[in-house]
């Protein structure tokens, strides 16, 4: 034969697409998960591809916490205009009216904004189906999690009532008021996801690329000070550092990384020389090898 | 073997770092995608072997590594040296019961190929798990204590991945540094493997002896062993040679996913290529209604494509308005059997037993049927005798025959794993309660047990007579008549729903017929409706014949 095998790459890519036109042919209201970060950038230029000539049948929904990196609500906007897609942006009232916030109010901050925000964003729209970015190889925890992972009505998750996925075949079937999560990602690295952006020319938040910014250093983690809300201890004065970051969340929360590559190439070649795992920038996993697995159960994402 | 990442951060500077990258990606996009399974028994090294691979592969990353050395000194299992194991294992309740419970996915890299690891455990009563990490494998990594030999477990995995199809089987023989690396051990255990292998019809291996612990022949050659002419496990795992250009030989065929209709001029059928290869301007089949058009654009978001081949995503546009819709199959002439009943090998993967009168969602490619289930046997993987059905249990492995409610397209297993293969979901649960694999299509007449006790007679005065004729044989039978249909179970219906009557009747008699009474179905056969039991009075292909006395 003359056509050439398809690369790991393409085959990455026709996974993603079976599994989301899968979604939308099986389920009632499905949604994207869109947090603005590189992994949902990818999803949401593999959704443009597999419904490709009309827009991806379904809406962004971004879970907001009021915190994220100014640049990231700048691209938000933009991404979901040239999709062709609405854009829906979900504040839990709750966390708004007491002001919660990752200074003052720790774990409750990735609590109530992210975990409840979720779940009341789903409830409100009747979303039975949500599609996220997460991956196998982030998280040993992750390794075992399913591509569509079923999560009661008050949307936990139990391990051991999980469905085996066989070939490319997946039950998409439930009762009324369960929902499931989709993971069209799993199983791509974070190298194949930098690889495909590059390939695809993919659009990213700029925070990914080096650039001088006023940082402070905490507990060994360097944060950037993105706005005035950043309380600054006595005597803690923002220095300009070369700074990316490899992960984005919510800007008190992520830790950056010192680089002087500014452009893509420079950070794939980074990344590729890298000794230090992609989620050590979240300040979120220290507290414990099982930690993620516990948030999970509780249904934070 | 090491990774390309070393090879790189010579250059500085942003044009430097792109012309490496670029080079560096260029030899990627050469990269194929191997997917394997390791399988053995608790204890035989599994997550270790796998956990090595990582190591070796300069996988892992320095934070990974020492939070790794801080939970071998925890763990205090390997004696202060680094647990691979501890890499590879999951979710904390299965941490704390000291077993793998599930499948879990690893990836690494190399020069030449990405890996994707199903990692399945070896308990014996986790058949449905390892049949879940087969079913998408290439090929199977078999793991023998070199101690203890093959075991039954051994036999175990050995039929399940004959029975998913892998074609790629490798005997890694390991714990060698606990038998002095001995020869005369290896050559004992590949000789009583390939016996197994006889035995569950798996025609080649490859037989490597390892020490997953030391690294010993995992991704280089080992010196303790100068008797063993063979490769490193990574480096067979490198190059056994795929098989992705089978699509170049296998007919096309594509299950529609998905219509996607933006606007009045634009209808394009989604699918995933599941053999094969499609052009624009081919002939195809839609099926199961037989109708035949032609391939007029391949569409992607890149640009219509000339040509697609197996495993590619595709938009396909017809060249005429044919019905086409979620769940029929796009294939070439001959490529597919339409069939309202299936022979099949079942996994079986639920708590709760399968019951033989009770329906079950069958989903294969993309379109989910009503099914029902007739164990003809219950088979016994140590290679004892079959028993008898008719229930099967959690990781009973039994040979069954299906009656569909509808006519679909279907392809047998062997001769394609993304099509030949489904999964039972429970009505009620929605659970998915078992794995099949097509083996064949039963000749109709041969349905199912129940062909004996129904039948579909055309028009009532034939029904009558043949009511007469059972009764002189004090056989006592039941008519179902579309009068008697009309005015209760289908009031709902119009007169031009006749396929849903005959489908509603066919339950009807199926349900009833299972009780041990005899139908006599006087109820017109809709079109493409699969239909339990025999025909009286009707034609080959469904027409009621003339003569209203025939019997
Ligand atoms: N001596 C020796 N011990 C090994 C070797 N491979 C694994 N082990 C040990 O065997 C035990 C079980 O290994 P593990 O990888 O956890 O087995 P699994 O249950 O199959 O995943 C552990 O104590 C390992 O350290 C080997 O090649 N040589």
């Amino acid at each position: 034969m003359s056509a050439r095998p398809m690369t790991h790459l393409e085959q990455l890519e026709a996974e993603s697409i079976h599994i989301m036109r899968e979604v939308v042919a099986e389920t009632e209201r499905p949604v994207m998960l869109y947090s603005i970060g590189k992994d949902s950038a990818v999803m949401l230029h593999l959704a443009k591809k597999a419904f490709f000539p009309a827009p991806p049948p379904f809406p962004l929904l971004h879970v907001d916490t009021t915190w994220k990196f100014r640049a990231m609500y700048d691209l938000r906007e933009k991404a979901a205009r040239e999709a062709g897609m609405a854009l829906l942006v979900h504040r839990n009232p709750e966390a708004e009216r007491q002001g919660i916030n990752p200074f003052d109010h720790g774990p409750l901050h990735t609590d109530m904004w992210k975990t409840e925000g979720l779940k009341q964003a789903l409830d409100l729209y009747g979303f039975d189906a949500a599609f996220g970015g997460a991956r196998r190889d982030e998280e040993k925890s992750r390794a075992k999690e399913r591509i569509f992972s079923f999560r009661s009505a008050s949307h936990r998750w139990d391990p051991k009532n999980q469905r085996p996925e066989l070939w490319n075949l997946y039950n998409a079937r439930k009762a009324k008021g369960e929902s499931i999560r989709i993971f069209p990602l799993s199983n791509w690295t974070e190298l194949d996801i930098w690889q495909y952006i590059y390939a695809e020319q993919i659009e990213i938040v700029p925070l990914y690329l080096a650039a001088p910014r006023p940082t402070v250093e905490r507990n060994g983690t360097l944060l950037m000070v993105d706005d005035d809300r950043f309380p600054l201890l006595p005597g803690e004065v923002p220095v300009a550092r070369s700074i990316r970051f490899r992960t984005l969340g919510c800007y008190p929360l992520t830790g950056a990384v010192e680089s002087e590559a500014a452009t893509l190439p420079e950070i794939i070649q980074e990344m590729l020389v890298a000794t230090t795992s992609e989620r050590q920038g979240r300040v979120i996993d220290h507290d414990g090898a099982a930690s993620m697995e516990r948030k999970k159960q509780e249904g934070y994402f | 073997m090491a990774s390309a990442a070393l090879q790189l951060g010579h250059g500085t500077g942003a044009d430097a770092a792109r012309a490496e990258v670029d080079a560096y990606f260029a030899a990627l996009q050469q990269k194929s995608l191997l997917r394997f399974l390791t399988c053995g028994s608790v204890d035989d090294g599994k997550s270790t072997l796998v956990g090595r691979l990582l190591y070796d592969a300069h996988l892992l990353l320095e934070d990974q590594l020492s939070a790794l050395e801080k939970e071998s000194a925890k763990a205090g299992n390997a004696g202060g040296e680094i647990d691979f194991s501890l890499l590879v294992d999951g979710l904390a309740a299965e941490r704390e019961q000291g077993i793998t419970i599930d499948v879990a996915y690893r990836f690494f890299a190399t020069d030449r190929r990405k890996f994707i690891i199903a990692d399945t455990p070896g308990h014996e009563q986790y058949t449905r798990n390892m049949a879940t990490g087969a079913s998408t494998a290439d090929l199977a990594i078999i793991l023998i204590d070199a101690r203890k030999g093959v075991l039954p477990q051994t036999r175990r995995h050995s039929f399940l991945v004959h029975l998913l199809g892998i074609r790629h089987v490798v005997v890694a023989v390991n714990k060698m540094d606990l038998v002095d690396y001995d020869r005369a051990v290896f050559d004992r255990i590949v000789a009583d493997y390939r016996t197994l292998a006889d035995a569950v019809g798996i025609a080649e291996f490859t037989a490597i002896p390892v020490a997953a612990k030391g690294g010993d022949n995992v991704a280089a050659r080992s010196e303790a062993m100068p008797w063993y002419g063979g490769p490193a496990l990574l480096d067979h795992l490198e190059t056994v040679p795929l098989d992705a250009a089978g699509a170049g030989i296998a007919p096309f065929r594509m299950a529609v996913q998905w219509v996607n209709r933006p606007d009045q001029d634009f209808r394009g059928y989604a699918g995933t290529v599941a053999s094969g290869r499609v052009r624009a301007g081919d002939i195809v089949a839609i099926l199961p209604s037989g109708r035949t058009t032609r391939i007029e654009r391949i569409v992607t978001a890149a640009g219509d494509l000339a040509e697609a081949v197996a495993g590619q995503a595709v938009t396909l546009t017809l060249a005429d308005e044919v019905d086409c819709s979620r769940g029929d199959m796009i294939a070439a002439a001959g490529a597919a059997t339409v069939a309202g009943a299936l022979d099949a090998r079942l996994v079986w993967m639920a708590e709760e037993k399968l019951e033989p009168h009770r329906a079950y969602w069958l989903k294969t490619g993309a379109q989910t049927v009503s099914a029902t289930i007739t164990v003809g046997a219950v088979i016994d993987i140590h290679g004892g005798a079959d028993k008898a059905g008719p229930q099967l249990a959690l990781n009973d492995i039994g040979k069954v025959r299906i009656a569909l409610d509808r006519r679909i397209a279907a392809t047998g297993y062997a001769d394609n794993r993304a099509l030949g293969g489904f999964i039972l979901i429970d009505k009620a649960t929605h659970a998915t309660v078992a794995a099949g694999m097509i083996g064949g299509f039963p000749s109709a007449g041969a349905l199912d047990a129940h062909v004996e006790r129904i039948f579909w007679v055309a028009g009532e005065a034939r029904a009558e007579a043949l009511r007469a004729r059972f009764a002189a044989q004090g056989r006592a039978a039941f008519i179902l008549t579309e009068a008697a249909l009309r005015d209760g179970l289908c009031s709902d219906l119009g007169t031009g729903d006749t396929a849903e009557l005959t489908r509603r009747a066919a339950e009807v008699a199926r349900l009833m017929s299972a009780t041990g009474v005899t139908i006599i179905a006087a109820v017109p056969i809709a079109k493409g409706v699969a239909i339990p039991g025999s025909l009286v009075g009707f034609d080959a292909a469904g027409e009621a014949l003339g003569d209203e006395w025939v019997i």
